[in-house]
This record gives C-alpha cells, sequence and structure tokens, in this order.
C-alpha cells in the first residue's frame, strides 16, 4: 500500500490501513529514536511550518522536534508574533506561508474545521494539530501507538476516555482511530460534557467512572479546562475530582491491571491525583516519546505523497 | 401594445385552474385567458410544453440597501429575482440603518423608484434599530404603505412589546412577521444540535430555541387576534404548534425557506459556510416534516430568505461565517426538483405556495392571473436541466447553497406589469 494523502486532517476520514501504516512508519521512527544520532535526511531541505492560533508548548515542540529529527527547516509562528492580529484571514496567512516556498504547514486552531479551509485553499501540505473541538489526529495516533505498544494489539481492547467530551478534540480522534481498529470504546463524563448523539459513533456512554474503568484495559484522561467553562455548564471542580478523578483508590479497586494515558498538560489534583500520574499504571511520558515518532512518520508520509502527487501530473 | 401568450400550460391558484391556454396581455394587464386566441398582437411567445404562471411573491428577502451595497442592492437583487422568476418581493428591514422609521422607510422608497427591475414592498422593524426596546410608529408606517413589520434576524425577546405591536399591527392592518429564535437557547450556536454537531465539534442550536419562541407567539396572536406570520419555520415541533393553532382557528401563517425543503444537516458536514443558515439545515426527520406541512397547507408560503454575503464574509472558519444562502435565483427550480418531481406538490399547489398565499398574507395585489390583473407572468420550461453556476447567479453575492447541483426547471420569460423584463439566454 502506499500513502496518497497530501494533508493530514483527521482520523474520520483515514481507513483503518491508512492508520495501521501511519503506526508502522511511526515504529522505525521510534527505532531512530534511540540511536546515538537521532537524526534521518528525509526531510532534508523542506520547510515545516507551525502556525499556531492557539498556546501550545508541548504540541508545537513534539512536532518541531520531530521535523528537526528529520532533516527539516523548522519556522514557528504564533499568533501574538504574527500579522493574524491585525486581521489577516487564515486564508491569507496560508497563502503566504506557501510563498515564502514552505512545504508543510502543521495548523494549531482554535476553530473546528479551520485545518480543512487551509487545505482547500494552498498547495502545499497540510498537518491538522488540533482544530477546535474537531480532530487531533496525531494526538490519537500516538495514543493508539502507545496501546499498541504497551498491550500487543488494539483490536478487541476496552479503551474508557474520561473528561469533557463534549469539548475534545482528543476524544473525538481518539474514538475515529480506535473503533475503526476494532477496539470498545466507553466515554465518560457527567451527562453535560457529553455531546448529543455520541452513541451513534459506536461507543459507549457511561455516567458512572467505576463501572467505565472495570474490565477497561486502558484510561484515556482527559485534561479539564474549568476555565473556559461559560454559563456554569461545568461541575464543580472539587465534586468533578470526587466523582470523575483518576485516583489509586479507584485503580485499586480494580481487578484488572489498567494502562492510563493522558494527552497533557496535566491538571494534578483536578482530573488525575498526582500518584496515579506518576504510577506503575502511568504511561504519560512515554506518550511524550512516542508522540515524536508518529509526528515524524506523519510529516515524512504526507511530504512524500506531495511529491507523489506532483509527479504524477 | 399587446403580449399573447400562446399554448402554454396555464396555472392559476386563484381561480384553481390547470389548463392549457393562451393569455392576451393588453398594456400592463391580463385581458383574456382561452384557447386559441386570434388576435394580433405585437409579440407573440411560443409556450407550448411550458408552464404559464403568476410571477412568483417572495416574502422573505435580504436586498440589504441601504448600507451593505458590497453584498447587493435593490438593482442587483431585483434582476436576480427576475431571472428566477420573482416579479414581487418584500424587503427585510434589517439594513444599516435598520428601516425603522418614516423618514428611512421614505428614503429606500426613492431608492426603489429609481433602481428596481421589480415589485418592491417595504417591511419595517418592529422595534428602533431592531434593538427590542422601544416600538416603530406602526401606525404611521402602516400608512404609509409599510405591509410588514419585523425585526427578523431577532425575534422581540419583550412578550409585553410584542402584544403591543400585535395589537397595532391588528388595527392597522397590517402583517407582523416573527423570526423565531430564542437567543438563550441558541447561544453561540451555528449548527444544528445533534450527531453533525457533535462528528464537526460545533456548537449545536437545539430545536427548542425555534419551537419554544413558536409556542409563545402563537399564544400573544391569540390573546390579541392579530395576524402573525412565522418565518423560516425549521424543525418538526414547530410544525406541531402551527397545526394545533391552526386548528384553533387563530390567524397564523407561516413559510419554510427552499433549503430547509431540499436539504438536511448532513449538507453541512464538510464544513461548508454556504451550508450554514439560521435556522439551521436539521434532521431527515424534520425535513420530512416541512414536506408534509407544506403539502397539507399548514405550512402556507415557500420564501427565499435570500442572504447574499460577500467571499470574505464566507471563506473563513466556519463559526466566524455569516449565516445565510441566496435564493432568489434558485428557489423555483430547487422547488421543481425537490416538491414537483419528488410528487410532494403538483403545479396549482406550488403556485399556491409561491404566489397566492404569500399575496393573500401581505394583502397585496399580486400572484394570480385573474383577468384584469396586472400581468406579473412567468413562462417556465419544467423540464430544462441546468447546473448552479458561480459565474452564471446575477445575484452580487454567490453564496447560494446550491451551487454545483444541477436542478430542474428554468425561467424563460419574467413579464411584469405586461412587459418582457427577462428573457433567458
Amino acid at each position: 500500500m502506499t500513502w496518497l494523502r497530501k494533508h493530514l486532517l483527521g482520523l474520520q476520514e483515514l481507513s483503518r490501513e491508512e492508520i495501521e501504516m501511519v503506526l508502522a512508519s511511526a515504529d522505525s521512527f521510534k527505532e531512530v529514536l534511540a540511536r546515538a544520532i537521532k537524526k534521518v535526511p528525509a526531510l532534508r531541505g523542506k520547510t515545516v511550518v507551525n502556525l499556531f492560533y492557539e498556546p501550545s508548548t508541548r504540541t508545537r515542540v513534539s512536532f518541531e522536534v520531530a521535523a528537526k529529527r528529520l532533516s527539516a527547516d523548522v519556522i514557528n509562528i504564533a499568533v501574538e508574533t504574527s500579522s493574524v492580529k491585525k486581521g489577516e484571514s487564515l486564508i491569507d496567512t496560508g497563502r503566504n506561508i506557501q510563498a515564502l516556498r514552505a512545504d508543510i504547514i502543521v495548523l494549531r486552531h482554535n476553530s473546528s474545521g479551520a485545518a480543512l479551509l487551509l487545505s482547500r485553499n494552498v498547495d502545499i501540505s497540510v498537518v491538522n494539530a488540533g482544530d477546535g473541538w474537531h480532530e487531533h489526529p496525531t494526538q490519537a495516533l500516538l495514543d493508539i501507538f502507545t496501546l499498541k505498544e504497551k498491550l500487543g494489539r488494539i483490536e478487541g481492547l476496552k479503551v474508557t476516555i474520561v473528561g469533557d467530551i463534549a469539548h475534545s478534540r482528543v476524544a473525538r480522534s481518539n474514538i475515529w482511530g480506535l473503533t475503526k481498529l476494532g477496539a470498545k470504546v466507553t466515554v465518560c463524563a457527567p451527562q453535560m460534557l457529553i455531546p448529543a448523539k455520541i452513541e451513534e459513533l459506536g461507543v459507549r456512554v457511561s455516567y458512572d467512572i467505576d463501572e467505565a474503568l472495570k474490565a477497561a484495559d486502558a484510561v484515556n484522561v482527559l485534561r479539564m479546562q474549568f476555565e473556559r467553562d461559560e454559563g456554569n455548564a461545568f461541575p464543580r471542580q472539587v465534586e468533578y475530582f470526587k466523582n470523575y478523578g483518576i485516583t489509586q483508590e479507584r485503580l485499586e479497586k480494580l481487578k484488572n491491571n489498567i494502562l492510563v494515558m493522558h494527552p497533557g498538560p496535566l491538571n494534578r489534583g483536578i482530573e488525575i491525583s498526582a500518584e496515579v500520574a506518576d504510577g506503575e499504571n502511568s504511561v504519560i511520558l512515554e506518550q511524550v516519546t512516542n508522540g515524536i515518532a508518529v509526528r515524524m512518520a506523519v510529516l515524512f508520509l504526507v511530504a512524500q505523497a506531495k511529491e507523489k502527487n506532483e509527479t504524477t501530473h | 401594445m399587446k403580449l399573447l401568450i400562446k399554448n402554454g400550460r396555464v396555472v392559476n391558484a386563484a381561480g384553481n385552474i390547470d389548463a392549457v391556454s393562451d393569455i392576451l396581455i393588453e398594456d400592463s394587464k391580463i385581458t383574456r385567458i382561452a384557447r386559441d386566441i386570434k388576435d394580433r398582437a405585437d409579440t407573440i411567445i411560443d409556450a407550448t410544453a411550458r408552464i404559464v404562471m403568476p410571477g412568483i411573491v417572495d416574502m422573505h428577502v435580504h436586498l440589504r440597501e441601504p448600507g451593505r451595497e458590497d453584498k447587493e442592492t435593490v438593482a442587483s437583487g431585483t434582476r436576480a429575482a427576475l431571472k428566477g422568476g420573482v416579479t414581487s418581493v418584500l424587503a427585510m428591514p434589517n439594513t444599516e440603518p435598520a428601516i425603522d422609521s418614516l423618514e428611512r422607510a421614505g428614503l429606500l422608497k426613492e431608492i426603489i423608484r429609481k433602481t428596481a427591475c421589480a415589485n418592491v414592498f417595504i417591511s419595517s422593524a418592529i422595534t428602533k434599530a431592531r434593538a427590542g426596546q422601544e416600538l416603530v410608529d406602526i401606525a404611521g408606517l402602516s400608512r404609509e404603505g409599510i405591509l410588514a413589520f419585523t425585526d427578523d434576524g431577532f425575534s422581540v425577546e419583550n412578550e409585553e412589546l410584542l402584544l403591543k405591536a400585535l395589537e397595532l399591527s391588528r388595527r392597522n392592518k397590517v402583517l407582523v412577521i416573527e423570526h423565531c429564535e430564542d437567543r438563550k437557547l441558541s447561544a453561540k450556536g451555528v449548527v444544528n444540535l445533534g450527531l453533525v454537531s457533535t462528528k464537526l465539534g460545533l456548537r449545536g442550536i437545539p430545536s427548542e430555541a425555534e419551537y419554544e419562541r413558536v409556542e409563545r407567539d402563537i399564544k400573544l396572536a391569540d390573546k390579541t387576534g392579530a395576524a402573525l406570520h412565522l418565518a423560516h419555520i425549521s424543525c418538526r415541533e414547530s410544525v406541531d404548534a402551527i397545526t394545533r393553532a391552526k386548528k384553533k382557528g387563530i390567524m397564523v401563517t407561516a413559510d419554510v425557506t427552499p433549503h430547509h425543503l431540499a436539504l438536511t444537516e448532513e449538507a453541512v458536514l464538510d464544513y461548508d459556510t454556504n451550508m450554514k443558515m439560521n435556522p439551521p439545515l436539521r434532521t431527515a426527520e424534520d425535513r420530512q416534516a416541512l414536506r408534509d406541512a407544506i403539502r397539507a397547507g399548514i405550512i402556507d408560503v415557500i420564501a427565499s430568505d435570500h442572504a447574499p454575503h460577500t467571499d470574505n464574509e464566507k471563506a473563513v472558519e466556519f463559526e466566524h461565517a455569516q449565516f445565510g444562502t441566496t435564493g432568489l435565483e434558485t428557489e423555483l427550480a430547487v422547488a421543481v426538483t425537490e416538491l414537483i418531481q419528488g410528487r410532494i406538490l403538483n403545479w396549482l399547489d406550488l403556485v399556491r405556495v409561491l404566489c397566492l398565499r404569500p399575496a393573500e398574507i401581505l394583502g397585496v395585489a399580486k400572484g394570480t392571473l385573474n383577468i384584469g390583473s396586472v400581468a406579473d407572468v412567468i413562462v417556465v420550461d419544467p423540464q430544462k436541466e441546468w447546473v448552479v453556476q458561480r459565474e452564471s447567479l446575477v445575484s452580487k453575492s454567490k453564496n447560494s447553497a446550491f451551487l454545483g447541483r444541477k436542478l430542474k426547471g428554468a425561467v424563460e420569460y419574467t413579464i411584469v406589469a405586461g412587459k418582457v423584463v427577462y428573457r433567458a439566454a
């Protein structure tokens, strides 16, 4: 199979085979990261622009490291330092970056659908690094990569995603990816944080965290952003931790050994206890390392596809 | 001047007539409808295998003038109307500034007199600057020929104020048109609340935002005995509320847009901002309820809610794009494609909902082919297929929800007051 996508916009549009291809490619790049000289020339002479409309240290740095390990040149544009604040449209900004002869735009944007909009208006590759509440495909890919690495498979795994599902791009991308690969997904949150008709995406909904963790192979704990509450739709922070927080006490009640994941940054004592975050079930720091391998794979594949598409013209 | 339209299938809902006939127009009026009229005429149109019907009366059109002439003007909007077979429009008052006084209505009248190429009726805001605080001079504006009052874009939040407006409208024999939306419920929503909003990660607008306001407004109409018209109904529960109201004999009428009859929320799935409208496209179940309602006469009228916007306002992130689609040039063809071909309406029904009922509701002598009436007539090729293309749109704005779609039914001639004002190339 060959990779044909010039853009990576989300996991919704990827086939199972395409997801498996990214995972396989990430496997080889992870091996590079274990070497003494952690660099390959795959993207030498290419320019990757990290265009970030939202503050994000973690994802931006991960993409930057990934691009540099592939020998690409990296330029970071944050919204505060660009002309965006003066009212330049996303499309205009994208076309300017293209005119600077960049090859790939890695876009983080607070509006759902922004990556698709940009991809339709530039000829260079667009990689979605998170758009609104919509998708965060590389995060889900690194979550899936970590699960597979730790548990040997995805098919048949029971994965629980807990937290603000309604406003989470990480949840949506994980749901698309995991269900395509045959995992059984449960989403768990207070009702106000479960989006309408989510069960039609092939997931089970639970409002009881202890029930949702029972028999689960892994739990993906989402960051709770109480600061974005509008109109007091959110539960109180203390109450949330009591009812949904992932604590050692909760894990000890389980018969199963459960893998604990978190996309970061952590809110210790809000959605996860410090003890669990640092405990033996946690693979949170391994996720960070795997994130580099997965993003190397994604950058490599879209760059390659772009060249293929151009030569076949 | 004599104009003779020969051999067309003449559809006149006013007389319940659907038969092949000739129509003779002398000067501005229809003088005879009969088979085989032998009179000599200055112009003869062969309408064999064509539909001959009254010009469409579109009671919900945003012409944007004054203030947003970059989107549309009275001139460009009425030219687009003629191409779509629309010979009369009710201009919405949410211009910049809003039409909310005799002076502003007078200025708009002047623009219309100078530049309109179709009949344009003026509506006024219900409240000054559409701010929901203070009523406009409903009595005074009514005397100046304003037919309808609406804060369209907003519902009148204050119940007391709307009650007062309804009482005044009853006394002055004018119409109140409500845009039914409770903003506390629609919040910052941009698409229908449901599976699509969940998939796209966009804020949803629940149906409650519309139907709870529909129910409130019907109560107020009942209380006052005033005529109330509900614009762009989009969901099943609203249809149910209107059905109940009509059974009780409450003076309520309603319209639905061609896009809500043709499309569902699924059309938004690739973030096409031309599919972003208010109220939002809803589910297949809602669409079915709307189709049943237009067929049963529960919903009286199809109106376009022609809402032109510039490219700059649409080529942005979905949540930041303006709400609305254009409609004047596509409404007839969408109706033919979806409703006639889909066997939901026959031609008599279609002429009733596009021409006769809106004219009756507004109280204007339009929408018929009656002898002696002013000849606003269109000749339609019901079989002609065409693709909606950006370049061929006459409206200043190109934000059509139907771009790229193949439609059936095209206007060949549009006649206003006995004059051929549009002829298909």
